[in-house]
Parts: C-alpha cells; structure tokens; sequence
C-alpha cells in the first residue's frame, strides 16, 4: 500500500511473495513454541495447516498479524517487517483479516455495526459508504437480512459467516482462518466451509489451520504439517495425503482419517 | 396405520390458575406456609393503620408555630416551616431563584435525552457535563454578572447534597475507568501508581479523608492562601470514590473474554479506539448494577460533610430540631429527611434497571 514505510519496501526478493517467514523463533517463557519457522507465502496462495493439538500451528498464524511476536527470526507480509513498531504492525493489521474460533463478534453492536466500525475508525471511511460495503459483504456470505440483529440472536454458523464478512469489510488482501469450524455443531461447518471456498475462487490469500481434510483437499494449494512448534512437512495436497514422507504425519493421517 | 391426531390445548386445572391458584401457590401452600402467611397479615395490621393514622389522619400541616399541632399526631409543620432551610440551607432567600433556575435547567436540559428519536444525545451531555457547570457554578456562587457572591458555607441543605453527590458522581465515573485501566495494565509504573491510588484511598474511612482536607490539607498550603472548604470536601469525595469505581469498572473489564480484545486488534483498533468502542462499552453495561450501588452509597455518604461544617439536608435537619422553639420533632424532620434520600436513591436504582432492560442484547455469556 502505498503509506508503507519506504525503507521496509521491497524486502521481499522473489516476485508474488506476501508473506515471508525467516527462521523464526518463539518462546512462552521458558517454552519454546516456535522452532525455527520458514514459510513463504505466494499472492493467491490457499494453505492450510494442520497437526496435533499444541503443535503451534495456531501460535504460528498469529505471528503473522502480531497477535502474538515473535523473538527471533523475521516476518515480512506485504512487504512492511513485523517489529515494535507501531506503525509497521498497524500496516500490517490492515492488510490481513483474521477469523477466530470462537468468531468474537462484539455483542453490543449489531452485525452491520460490527462489519463497520473497522472500516469507519480505521479506515476512515464514511458511515454510508461502510454501511453500503458492508451490506455488499453479507450479501456474499448470504445473511443480509440479519444485518440489524445482534449476534447473540444468530447460530453459530451464523455468526461465523458474519465474522468473515466482517474481516472482509476491511479489504484485506490475506486472511488467516485460525479453526474456523471447530466450535460449530456438525450441521454448521458446510455453510461456513462453502463460504470459505466461494473466498478461495476470488483469488484470497488465505492461510487456514483447520482440521476439515476434505477442504485441504479441494480448495488447498499446500498443505502445511506441523509438530512440536516445528514444520514437519509440506506438500501439494494429492501427494501430502497420499504419499506422507514422515512417520509423524502417517501417523497424524492415520488418526484423523480412520473414522 | 392409525393417523396421528394432535392433542388439543386444554385449559389448566382451576386451581392453579387465577386467585384461587395464586392464593394457594403463593401464601397457603403448605400449613407452616400458612401460619406464617396469617403472623405476617397481623404484623402489618399491628403497625401499618397507627402509622397512617400518625403520618396522615391525625397529622397537622399547616400552622407557623408549634401551637398549630394539637391533634396528636405527627407535626409537619415543623418540616413546612423550615422546608425553604432544608432545600436551601442558609442561602439567602430572594436568590433562591438562582438554584431553582440551575436546577430547572438541568431538568430541561436532561429531558431530550431519554427521547428515542433525538438524535444529537453526544454533544448535548457533553453540554450537560462540560458547559453547564460552568454555568451552574456561576448561577450558585454569583460575584460576576451583576449576581451578588455568595459565598459556599451559605450553600445548605438538598441543594448542597446535590450537588456534592452531582459532582461526586460525574467524576469519580470517568477517574475510575482511567484507574481501572491504569491497574490492569503492562507498563509497571501505571499499574503501581494506581495500585498505590486505590488502596490507600480504600483503605481509609471517607470521615478521616473529610477531616485531612478540612483541617490538614490547609496546615500544609502556604500562608494566606484561601482554598475554599467545599471544593476541599469535593475532591476529598471524588478520590474516595473513584477508587471504589475503579474496583468496580476493573471487575467488568476483567468479564470481557480476551478474544474480544484479539479481535479489535486483528481489524487494527488501536488501544484507546478498542477500549473505547469495544472493551468499556461492554464492561461498564455489565457492572451497572455495582456503579449505581457506588452513587448511592456515594448520595448518602454527602450526610458526613457535617462533621467539617457543610450542612447538607441532614445537616440542616439535626440544627432545625435543637432549636428550641421546635424541640421534640426529631422524628418528623429525621423521617423527612429518610424521604428525600430514599426517593433520590429509589430512582436511582430503578433507572438503573431501565437502562440494563435497554442495553441489553440477547447475548448469553
């Protein structure tokens, strides 16, 4: 974008690259979660990670907006490096969306506020045009007519679909699905995954950790394993199932695909 | 196969429906039920008509001395000979119209805001907080505007509970919140600071704090200056308070799951913008009930400013019943007294439970 700091501008060497991740390091304490993490994230890329609970996967996805830092190591998304600075994470922050688990919707606004006030107190944008986008959005994850409900009044299903329109709302050019459908009863994950890969033909950024395998298969371009804070393995999704290399992800596979 | 038919909805059993029903769910369920159903029905009996008939029956209201009260019961003509003293203190009268023309204004300036459909509510209660005391003060303590100065040991009775308590709550609220978010805090000093702040100021009995601003806080000014006695008692009861808010306001912060502050922060809220649309919108609505019981308990401690010489409603109450033209009334002017507060902290309550209906949007926690 073009207030990026022109100093950070151009770190990126090869072409296409939003996110790049550099032997990056995390510690909770004295846990060390994040081992020597490298990604490289291309434009249009759809990734999901997957592995045992307590993996770092989650951790790993929340580096990249900042909800969590990093002490070592270098994250670079959309050209602008992760540090202290403020400014750098608030860049950052704009150009990528982010759905929660447990959706956290603010459930003193409607769903039309909750889409707007990002737009309206970041962005600056005026009340009518936010209000117009974001109608525009619900549309999209069809529940425009619940628009001056409040969150509390919707199913989970419900309140994930305006939690993404809400992240869209913002204009982000990545979005980071941290287990999007692990909260929802059985009957509600399809209408949220339907909404995810309607997002993925748009031609999204979209980094999932999810544990829904026959989405990794559709929609994914990679399929990234994780274990004990380290990147075990990655792979186009056919191979990545079909022909694991590590006994750590047959043996992941074998567990989550058996019943 | 037999075809399913619905059952049809039949009306409940007489007897648990009704009077009769409500009668013997309610009051005679059981037999001990009912013993204590008829102990309470003579109670009331034994204490309610004598009360009526000494508040209002055989009650004397009119009159200027206490020759006027022959019937025997009670004497409000004690209290309607010294109501102007107990609203005003010892305001002189022909400036009465300067209280009731601030309060009026108030009133009228208040009113729009409980109108749904107006829409400017933000820039008139910024009027109300910030330019109306201003006017207020002016209104009260004269000495501009060709309104004669009076000076504020002058100010008594309700007017002066009123705007103690005005003044406590408007800003011990906004001094709380600050302290509350200072206490939970990551920056060390912050957080000491308003540690320190508030459990020195809990820890100490509101009678002390009036006694140091009154008497001691002067001892340590320099000399001659002149710090006026109610603004003292004033700061005195907003630090009091305000720490007791900020308990208050920090139990409510400490409710909002970390996800809502995730996700403020995921769409690039800056810290002050997610606590001020995200985080204290929600705390604040679920500490109501705790904010009101800290402007009442707020209401009712003004009666200690006594002790340092500002005569507040009861304040002016205990000096009218020595006099000795009216000794032995006590209990109508205490009684008058309990009236006033116990309206004033009535609607607070109740209005605090309007506003929690209002707010509230379906969310379960």
């Amino acid at each position: 974008m073009s207030e990026t700091d022109n100093a950070t501008k151009g770190m990126s060497i090869s072409e296409g690259v939003v996110i790049e991740i550099n032997g990056m390091h995390k510690w909770y304490g004295e846990f060390h979660v994040l081992k020597d993490i490298s990604l490289k994230v291309r434009k249009g890329e759809r990734i999901v990670i997957c592995g045992p609970s307590g993996s770092g996967k989650s951790t790993m996805i929340r580096c990249i907006n900042r909800l969590e830092e990093h002490q070592r190591g270098q994250i670079i998304v959309d050209g602008t490096e992760l540090t202290d600075d403020i400014k750098h994470i608030d860049q950052v922050r704009k150009e990528v969306g982010m759905v929660f688990q447990h959706f956290n919707l603010f459930p003193h606004l409607t769903v039309l506020e909750n889409c707007c006030l990002a737009p309206i107190w970041v962005r600056k944008m005026p009340r009518k045009e936010a209000e117009e986008a974001a109608m525009k959005y619900l549309e999209k994850v069809k529940i425009p007519e619940q628009a001056k409900k409040y969150p509390g009044q919707l199913s989970g299903g419900q309140q994930q679909r305006v939690a993404i329109a809400r992240s869209l709302c913002m204009n982000p050019s990545i979005m980071l699905f941290d287990e999007p459908t692990s909260a929802l009863d059985p009957e509600m994950i399809k209408e949220v995954l339907d909404t995810m890969v309607q997002l993925a033909e748009t031609g999204m950024t979209m980094l999932c950790v999810t544990h829904e395998m026959g989405f990794a298969k559709t929609v994914a371009n990679r399929v990234i394993f994780m274990d004990g804070g380290e990147i075990i393995e990655e792979n186009e999704p056919v191979a990545f199932f079909n022909n694991p290399q590590h006994d750590r992800t047959k043996l992941f596979l074998s567990q989550i695909l058996t019943h | 196969m037999k075809e399913h038919v619905p059952h049809p909805d039949l009306p409940p059993p007489i007897t648990n429906v009704g009077v009769i029903g409500w009668l013997r769910t309610k009051l005679f369920s059981t037999w001990l039920n009912a013993g204590f159903t008829l102990l309470a029905a003579y109670l009331i009996y034994l204490t309610i008509p004598p009360l009526i008939d000494w508040a209002f029956i055989k009650a004397d209201w009119f009159g200027d001395s206490r020759e006027a009260c022959t019937s025997g019961g009670a004497c409000w003509v004690f209290v309607n000979v010294r109501f102007d003293q107990f609203m005003y203190g010892l305001y002189p009268a022909e400036e009465y119209w300067r209280i009731n023309l601030a309060f009026g204004l108030l009133v009228l300036l208040a009113i729009p805001l409980f109108i749904e459909r107006f829409h400017h509510k933000g820039i008139l209660a910024a009027v109300i907080l910030f330019i109306y005391p201003i006017v207020a003060y002016y209104l009260f303590a004269g000495g501009s505007f060709g309104l004669e100065a009076i000076d504020t040991s002058r100010w008594g009775g309700l007017t002066l509970t009123l705007v103690l308590s005005g003044v406590g709550i408007v800003a011990s609220l906004p001094i709380g919140i600050v302290l509350a978010l200072g206490r939970r805090s990551k920056m060390p000093i912050v957080k000491s600071v308003c540690v320190v702040f508030i459990e020195f100021w809990r820890g100490v009995p509101l009678i002390t704090v009036l006694f140091m601003v009154s008497v001691m806080l002067p001892l340590f000014l320099p000399e001659g200056s002149h710090f006026d006695k109610l603004l003292r008692a004033m700061i005195g009861i907003v630090l009091f308070q305000s720490a007791y808010m900020a308990e208050v306001v920090r139990g409510g912060l400490a409710a909002i799951p970390k996800g809502q502050y995730e996700a403020a922060e995921a769409l690039g809220l800056n810290y002050w913008k997610s606590i001020g649309l995200i985080i204290l919108p929600q705390a604040l609505k679920l500490v109501i009930p705790g904010i009101v019981n800290t402007f009442i308990a707020l209401f009712k401690d003004t009666t200690l400013v006594l002790i340092i010489g500002l005569f507040d409603l009861l304040g002016m109450v205990q000096t009218a019943i020595t006099d000795s033209n009216w000794l032995g009334f006590s209990i109508e002017g205490y009684i008058f007294a309990a009236l006033i507060f116990w309206i004033f902290c009535f609607g607070m309550s109740r209005y605090s439970q309007s506003l929690e209906r209002k707010l509230h949007t379906g969310h379960a926690r």
